[in-house]
Formats: C-alpha cells, structure tokens, sequence
C-alpha cells in the first residue's frame, strides 16, 4: 500500500516504469507487472511484470480509473502495467482542450 | 449566434456557482446575467454604436462585453496604457460609444465628443446608468455576422487594424472547442492578460461557457500571481512567456513546494524560450501545459501543443519527441493549417513558408481593408513555419521579422534560439540593421544570464550550429528586451534603438 499524494513518485521493481502521481487520494495497492510500486529510487529492478500486466505503460501518457479518482503521469516507460487496487489504469483522455484560453 | 447565449446556458445551468471573482464575494452567474441586462439598457438607450472599455481587468470586463452583446454593439477593449495622443487616434476611430474607464483615461476620453465615459466604479454600482427599460431576456439579436468584438491589433509595425470579430467566429470557437459546463465546481482560472488581448476575451468567454470561476489579476507581478494561486484556489492559468519567464524566477527564489493546484497552464502570445519552458515543467511537475497558437484575427487558438506532448518531449530521449517542445502542436478540429510559398503554391512536410489557415473561427478581417481571405477562405497569418511529418507545426516567427542579408532570408528565431542555448545568455532577438554592402546585417540583442558576456563563444556557437552568414556583426547585451503588455517583443524599437550601428541610408 502506497499514499497517493499529488506529487508523489513511484517506480516498478519489475519493469522500468516510473509514474508521478496526478490526482489520487489516500492509500492505495498500487503495482505495476503485478508486483507492488515502491517509492521511485528506493529498488532495483528484478524479474519481469506478470502475465496480464504486461500491456506496457507509455513515456508521457497520463492514466487514470473508471471514477477518475487516480491519475498518474508515466516518467518512464516500461513494459509492465499500473493498477490501482486491482483496477488497470486506462489512459486518460487530456479535456484540457477548453482550457487552452 | 450571440455570446449571450453561452451566458443565458451557463445562468440556466449553473445560476448561483460563482462566474468571476472570489469564492464569498464574487458574482454568480445569474448575477452576472442580469448586469449584462442592465448594461444592455445602458448601451441602448444611450443609442451608441460601440461599448468601450479602457481600463485594467475588473467585474466591468465580462459585464461590458456581455452587456454589448445583448444590445447588439460591438465591444471595444482599448489599452489603458496607451500614450494619450495612441489612444486618442484609436479611440477617435471608434464612433460613437459609452467607454468605461479608469480615472486616468477619463478625462483623456471625455475630449471625444462621440465618447460618453462612465468610470469602472459607477459602472459597476449601476451598469444601466439608471435605465430601467431596453433589454429584456431573449431579445438580443441573432445575426451571426453581427460584430461581436473590435480588437486593435498590437501595432507592432505600423499604425494598428482594427481587427473584426463577428458573432459566428466566436461562438463557433467556443461550441468547437469547450465543453459546456465541463469545469468542477472548484476550478477556477487565473486570467491575468489586459482586457485588450483576444487571450483574454478567449477566456472569460471559454471559462463562462465551461462553468470555471474567473479570477483576474490586473495588474501582473509574478509574486502576486503566485500568491493569488494560493490564495484563490486557482486550478487553471494562462500566460505570456515574458510572464512565465518572471515567474518561473520568481519560484526558484522563493523555494518551497511546488504548486500542485495548477491542473493546467496554458500560454502563448509570443515565442517561448526553451529554457523557461523547461524549466517551468520541473517547477509544475504534474500540471497539464498547453502552447496554444493563435492570432487575434483567428478568434484566438488555431494550433494546440497538449499536456502529453509536453510531458514526453520532458522524459524522452527521442530527438523528434524533444524537438516538439519547440512546435505549437496539431490544429484544433475544424481548422485546416497549410504551409505556402511565395507564390501561393502549398508545399510539403518540412519545407518553410508561410502559414495559411482555415476555418469557421478563422475571421481575418479588417474594418479598413476588408477581408483577407482568398477565394477559398485561406486567411495569410504572415507567419513563417513549417509542418513535420506528423503534422506538428513548427512557427519560426513573423515573416516582416525576416532579415535579408546578402539577398539571403534569415529567421530571427533559428539565431536566436541557438543564443539562448548558451548558458550565459537568457534571452536574444536578433534584428537587422541597414547596411551599405550587405543590405541588412545582424545584430543580436541578449539579455546575460550571469555576468559573463562574452561575445566570442557565442557568436562561434552561432558559426558551428547554423553558419557564418548567420553570424551577428555586433552583439550587444542588455538587462532585458523591450516587450508590450501582450508579451509580444517590440523589435520596431529594437531596430530603431539599434539603428546607428547600421550604415545604410536610415543608419
């Protein structure tokens, strides 16, 4: 388990992704390939992500949960792929088109 | 069309959330709707042809310009900051208007017989001007080539355009691009660009429309912009890169946490050194940047560089994800961007020349010359670019700015891009000054990051990454670039200020 503060950074212990947190809330199992997400470069990187978490996860995409809830920004691109208490992150549409102006 | 209809959807849908102003004492939308009723009687009863306003941002800002709609006049945001001879020449060209203004620019206008002035605060405490009679809901026209808004453009050549704004363009732009009532009940956006700049008249209309609580900051200062995030709960902001260069300095002084509430920053206006971007994106690390492309005549943004393509020209490695930080992303839905030589011929990916766009935002019209587009409905922005490979537009800057050295044409922006590589300097324009032999020569003007200023690396810099033409004859450094209130850089001034070390016939 994990606090999901705003700013917060985290990295996977069986891929090279690393993601910093967007919006989220509280404490939460957070993983990536499966395997728990520690603080970012506080592991190293041993084994490989699980099958069924091994979508990948994209360098600059920003993913997020069905309530919108969670939302992480990918700082490196791995081969594993986020969840949060079990729930995959999807990648999250930017609506920040109306803010432009 | 009528901008009043965004108003009358977002008083209906949101009638008591707060529309501009601060959480306890702002106006609501239903307020807000009401005023613009009452200036609405104001500007009708008094027969005018023309709403304008002089004077820094405040509650009149959005009441005006509502308020002119709903009565079927165009609104005319003038700089305050004008001269008096400037802004008597523009003013006298508005006809006959009801101009809410400062206390300076009060008695300045009330010289103008056509002009009836109302300063800001009578304004506010009575926009009707005791009127109880001339507007009733519903009853504003709706002729979408009815003239919604009249901008001077900056004028940084030449006398300025009057720029048209028609009631289509702008309420295309919006439907097109907002998502009604789209902002949380706790969003709220940081407007802190004069009322004069098409960014603003953007935002107050996108934020209405979105349902996103206004707050302005009318005089900008960048501590006071941070501390008016903070104080105000700001989630969305928008700036010129001379104010994110002052605040990006202003935030490495202070320290402390970075400002996590910003969810997004958008900025344009101007070309954006890459390191102040850079920076910026360490010092927000979780907040979605927009480069938004635009022009007054196009209604505001035509091109978007987005969130993701920000964060991963940050974290790449890839030299083309990089190079985007320097694009002004793909063109928004409905606008068509093609790039064409001096012929007129389109020309493919890669090729530089000048950007033309179309679109139904796209107005490019001008009260003295008409409209500029051709037959087709291409409006010439006079902008020189060029397009990637994936459509990314890349502006190298204004095609009036090219020096001709040599009969060779040169972009200001590729020298002074390589400049501002260099560690010592912070800034650069380069200008061309008069010369007998070569036609123009270059003179780069940098701002010192530092108290190195030494001429020599930079100009070998320039010589190995671009070549020797492109090196400058003189470099002269200076404690910073003469910009105006939109954040544009003045370099009329710059060739005038830098005239004499030119020896042609103006030299």
């Amino acid at each position: 388990m994990v606090d999901l503060k705003a700013g917060a950074r985290f990295q996977s212990t069986v891929c090279t992704t690393e993601v910093i947190v967007v919006k989220g809330a509280g404490e939460v199992d957070l993983t990536c390939g499966g395997a728990p997400m520690v603080a970012a470069g506080t592991a190293s990187i041993d084994g490989s992500p699980a099958a069924g978490a091994a979508e990948g996860t994209q360098l600059g995409k920003r993913y997020g949960n069905e309530a919108g809830t969670i939302e992480i920004l990918a700082t490196k691109a791995g081969d594993g792929s986020v969840a949060a208490d079990g729930e995959a992150l999807v990648i999250a549409q930017a609506k920040t088109l109306p803010a432009s102006d | 069309m009528n901008l009043m209809m965004l108003l009358e959807m977002a008083a209906s849908g949101l009638g008591d959330r707060v529309a501009v102003g601060s959480r306890t004492s702002g106006l609501t939308y239903t307020e807000l709707f009401d005023k613009a009723q009452a200036a609405a009687r104001r500007y009708r009863n008094s027969g005018v042809e023309a709403a304008v306003l002089c004077d820094e941002s405040s509650h009149a800002v959005p009441i005006a310009l509502f308020g002119s709609a709903w009565a079927g006049v165009p609104y005319v945001p003038l700089n305050y900051r004008l001269p008096p001879d400037d802004l008597l020449a523009l003013a006298g060209r508005v006809g006959s208007a009801v101009a809410v203004t400062d206390d300076i620019n009060l008695d300045r206008l009330a010289s103008i017989d056509a002009v009836a002035t109302v300063q800001q605060g009578t304004f506010l405490a009575d926009p009707a001007g005791g009127h109880d009679t001339g507007a009733e809901p519903g009853d504003w026209n709706m002729d979408p080539d009815d003239i919604a808004v009249l901008l001077f453009t900056s004028g940084t050549t030449g006398t300025p355009k009057s720029a048209v704004l028609r009631q289509k363009h702008l309420v295309s732009y919006i439907l097109g691009s907002v998502e009604f009532m789209g902002a949380g009940e706790d969003e709220a956006t940081l407007v802190s660009v004069p009322p004069y700049h098409i960014a603003g008249v953007a935002a107050m209309l996108s934020s209405i429309y979105a349902g996103r609580r206004i707050v302005q900051l009318p005089r900008f200062d960048p501590h006071a912009w941070i501390d008016t995030i903070e104080a105000e709960g700001v989630t969305h902001a928008m700036v010129v890169p001379t104010m994110l260069t002052r605040i990006v300095d202003a935030l490495d002084e202070r320290g402390g946490d970075p400002l996590l509430g910003v969810q997004a920053l958008s900025y344009g206006g101007g070309k954006m050194p890459r390191p102040v971007i850079e920076r910026a994106l360490e010092l927000f690390p979780i907040t979605n940047f927009v480069n938004a492309y635009g022009l007054t005549e196009t209604s505001s943004t035509i091109a978007l560089l987005g969130p993701d393509e920000h964060r991963i020209a940050q974290y790449s490695d890839a030299p083309t994800e990089r190079a985007r930080l320097a694009s002004v992303g793909r063109p928004l839905p409905g606008v068509e961007v093609v790039i064409r030589d001096v012929e007129g011929i389109d020309l493919p990916a890669g090729e530089v020349g000048e950007i033309f766009v179309r679109g139904e935002q796209v107005a490019g019209e001008y009260r003295e010359n008409g409209s500029l587009l051709d037959a087709d409905g291409w409006f010439p922005t006079r902008d020189g670019g060029y397009l990637d490979a994936d459509g990314f537009l890349f502006v190298q800057g204004r095609n009036d700015d090219v020096i001709i050295r040599g009969g060779e044409n040169m972009s200001p922006g590729e020298i002074e891009d390589v400049a501002i590589s260099h560690p010592n300097v912070r800034n650069a324009a380069a200008i061309g000054v008069p010369d007998r032999e070569w036609g123009e020569k270059i003179v780069l003007v940098a701002v010192a990051d530092g108290t190195n200023t030494d001429t020599v690396e930079l100009e070998d810099l320039i010589r190995s990454r671009l070549r020797s033409s492109r090196v400058p004859a003189h470099i002269v450094f200076v404690d910073e670039l003469p910009h105006n209130d939109t954040g544009k850089l003045l370099r009329r001034v710059l060739r005038e200020d830098y005239a004499h070390l030119g020896d042609g016939p103006t030299g």
